[in-house]
């Protein structure tokens, strides 16, 4: 249906057709398609096992899709199937116009490194060679991620759980990706430590237009992040649509079980 | 021949041409690591067991031998090797750099510049200038290969957050030919600049990560930095105590244990050569050997 | 005079499955129209489906049948089969909810919760405070109160700081959910002087209200759901 509004992103960002993983004879993920737009957040939601780590990968160009396509309108405006794309241009996107957020920092973060120099370095990567510029830049970026910037000398490893996540955060921002896949971002934190995370996260992907791929088994995460959802089990996306439609109105019987599962506030 | 159990120069005919083969890819690709069947070498690993099948690999008979350790003639690793191809090829050694065909050199460059004849072998105990940061061989091997140095970056970005300025002194990461970035082995960073369009051939050898890479005559070398804080070359600001040189690079030395140190040449070759000129330093050598005994005396 | 909403016998069945599978018809037949500028109150007794036709209507439940006309920027849209993008767009633009209950986020301030729906639309951080500054006020939110959440708050001032949110905006349709529920006189009184406002400015408006007095102040139009009432 035609409309007018639409036009500033009538071209979605990423687009994945008939994805499909096997290993083996066990099929990890069957027949996944969607398209996003810049600055929409698609939640993955569904329990261990029910292939949504995989799609993340293949969406992601880690794993080769067993069949299926994912295209990516690169900041040129063309957009080109993942799987025609060089390691090196793979690798470019990968530090440049997406992100990555990990369930555990430590994977996403060089721990022996500095604040500073993790957020720094995906600048220096693209040729950035001043370092008070660097510098001024990544201690930014720690304040717009509540980090004191007394920190920024100090090592992850000195860092609280959030603190490291929220690290992470920054070290993918920095150089205003459009896409950021984030797998299960507030997994192992506690409570209250997450609701930080998240608030932080959903005012920085509204004010950045950020294009999301998250990765949840938590239904919260998905209500207050998300515009849509995907509900997968078995391997199959088994319900699609508006997080608010689906968690308030679920018709899969997995998901009404899903939302049923929930305890109240 | 005064040792003929021993092939020319110890290596066997066919390891020398291995050996070859890989100087000659690295030759071709300046500062790419070329892995090599690195042999077993009568010395331990740490010793020069890469720098010495490298030279064993280019000596010829008509070759004149130098060996450095830390820029001096005769320290027991250099006289060691040295006497080590004296006894296996034969060759002549010397300990004047203007001299030598071959320059087997451990952690220094010569002072004197090199000439078009001439090759300087270096020995690398780690050839692999983003292990450090990052662990795996794998993924350094790719971001060589991509030119993905934004880590290297890292480390001295690391430096000046901790001390102000890049504190790297030594194995000071160098881009070759605009490609490749290498570990010019802990070499004082001092020495960088000579590697800059060197005239002579310039030869890696790590025996024990049996690597091999080189860079070829007249080739550039640019030491890595930020536009706000420029590569500089360190030395002590102090003329050698023997020779008065003021532009050669310094060892410290301690002298007595009230503190007393001196500063001299660490490229024994340049600095007897400047004394024998008749340049002296406030300490050169006879008037220190007579303070040295009247202090032991009194 | 177009339609603003326009429904044509809209459906919508809960199907229960973790109750084995039963079938819980909630309307059917739903048709009724808005103009811009009525406020048409749904009434009938609880559990008629009042709140579900509301919530069809925003496009929170989905619709099993029949069209849910919304026109968005001029042109008659069917929310039933429109794509998420297009909801979505469709509330951003169109659309504003006025629930019972408001859905905070932690840690935001009252201020900002308030001023969000403008900033979306592109208005400036400081112009959308000053209005949300405006509306806390007629709502009787004391000042000192703007830079705390919401969470922290009573029930019935909550429920005042999510008035402000969704009358905030210029959408031309409101769906408002029991707006008054839990509200004083004074703040009673705000409400329908706010309702009024919206007409005026030609929003089309659908409420339900359970207060008769309210009711009577807003409703332009009666539609008795009970006759929507879907026969099991």
């Amino acid at each position: 249906m035609a409309d007018q509004n639409l036009v500033e992103n009538d071209e979605p960002l990423l687009v994945a057709k008939s994805l499909s993983k096997s290993f083996g004879r066990i099929a990890a993920c069957r027949d996944a398609s969607f398209s996003l737009y810049p600055g929409e957040v698609l939640a993955i939601v569904g329990e261990s096992g029910s292939g949504k780590s995989t799609l993340l990968q293949m969406l992601s160009g880690q794993l080769a899709a067993s069949s299926g396509h994912v295209s990516y309108r690169m900041r040129d405006g063309i957009t080109r199937d993942l799987a025609t794309l060089g390691e090196a241009e793979r690798r470019f996107l990968f530090r440049t116009d997406w992100g990555f957020v990990h369930q555990d920092p430590a994977q996403g973060l060089r721990m022996a490194v500095s604040a500073g120099a993790n957020v720094g370095e995906r600048l220096m990567a693209v040729g950035w060679n001043h370092y008070g510029r660097i510098r001024d830049t990544a201690s930014d970026w720690l304040t717009r991620v509540e980090i004191d910037t007394a920190r920024i000398d100090d090592t992850p490893r000195t860092y609280s759980g959030g603190m490291r996540q929220r690290l992470q955060i920054a070290r993918n921002l920095v150089t205003e990706p459009r896409l950021v896949f984030m797998d299960e971002p507030t997994g192992g934190l506690d409570v209250s430590v997450q609701a930080r995370l998240l608030d932080l996260l959903r005012s920085l992907v509204a004010e950045l237009h950020l294009a999301v791929v998250i990765v949840t088994h938590d239904l919260a995460v998905a209500r207050l992040l998300s515009h849509r959802v995907m509900v997968m089990k078995g391997g199959r996306v088994i319900e699609t649509g508006l997080t608010d439609q689906v968690l308030d109105d679920p018709r899969e019987p997995y998901t009404q079980l899903l939302v049923s599962s929930i305890l109240p506030p | 021949m005064n040792a003929p159990a021993y092939n020319f120069a110890y290596l066997d005919e066919q390891t020398k041409r291995m050996i070859r083969r890989a100087i000659l890819k690295a030759i071709a690709i300046p500062g790419y690591q070329v892995p090599f069947a690195s042999r077993e070498m009568p010395m331990p690993y740490g010793w020069g067991t890469g720098g010495v099948q490298v030279t064993a690999a280019i000596l010829g008979p008509q070759d004149v031998l130098k060996v450095i350790d830390q820029g001096s003639d005769d320290t027991t690793n250099a006289i060691s090797i040295r006497k080590f191809f004296a006894k296996t090829a034969g060759v002549a050694t010397t300990t004047a750099t203007d001299e030598a065909t071959v320059i087997q050199t451990r952690h220094r460059i010569p002072e004197t510049s090199l000439h078009a004849n001439q090759v300087l072998v270096y020995q690398v105990p780690i050839p692999e200038p983003l292990r450090f940061l990052e662990p795996r061989e794998t993924e350094t091997r790719r971001m060589h290969a991509l030119a993905e140095y934004g880590l290297m970056h890292v480390k001295l970005y690391e430096d000046i957050a901790r001390f102000g300025h890049i504190a790297t002194a030594y194995a000071y990461p160098v881009k070759v030919n605009a490609r490749y970035v290498m570990d010019p082995s802990p070499t004082p960073k001092f020495d960088n600049p000579k590697m800059d369009n060197c005239p002579a051939l310039q030869l890696f050898g790590a025996g024990r990560e049996k690597r091999i890479y080189a860079i070829p005559p007249y080739t550039q070398v640019v030491s890595l930095d930020f536009e706000d804080h420029p590569f500089e070359p360190y030395r002590f600001n102090a003329p050698c105590a023997l020779c008065a040189a003021e532009n050669s690079y310094l060892d410290e030395i301690v002298t007595d244990d009230k503190g007393g140190r001196m500063f001299v040449c660490s490229d024994t070759d340049y600095c007897e050569g400047r004394q024998a000129a008749g340049h002296h330093g406030s300490l050169s050598a006879a008037p220190y050997k007579e303070k040295a005994q009247e202090a032991s005396n009194g | 005079m177009t339609a603003m909403i326009d429904i044509a016998d809209a459906q919508k069945t809960f199907t229960m499955h973790l109750q084995g599978g039963i079938e819980l018809p909630v309307v059917s037949g739903v048709t009724f129209h808005v103009n811009p500028g009525e406020c048409v109150v749904l009434s009938g007794p609880s559990g008629a489906g009042k709140s579900s036709i509301l919530k069809m209507i925003f496009g929170n439940y989905r619709c099993d049948s029949g069209r849910i006309g919304i026109r968005h920027r001029g042109t008659l849209i069917d929310l039933a089969t429109a794509e998420p993008r297009q909801v979505l767009n469709i509330r951003r633009a169109t659309i504003g909810y006025v629930s019972q209950f408001l859905r905070a986020v932690p840690r935001v301030a009252t201020i900002d919760v308030v001023a969000e729906p403008l900033i979306v639309n592109g208005m400036s951080r400081a112009d959308a405070q000053a209005r949300a500054g405006e509306l806390l006020h007629r709502l009787n939110i004391p000042e000192r109160l703007w830079q705390l959440p919401p969470a922290t708050f009573s029930g019935g001032e909550q429920q005042r700081v999510n008035i402000a949110r969704g009358f905030i905006s210029d959408l031309p349709i409101l769906l408002l959910d029991e707006p008054t529920a839990s509200l004083d006189a004074a703040n009673r009184a705000v409400v329908v002087e706010l309702v009024a406002e919206k007409k005026r400015q030609g929003v089309a408006m659908v409420a339900i209200v359970h207060d008769d007095e309210i009711r009577h102040l807003i409703a332009d139009r009666i539609v008795d759901v009970t006759s929507f009432a879907a026969a099991a």
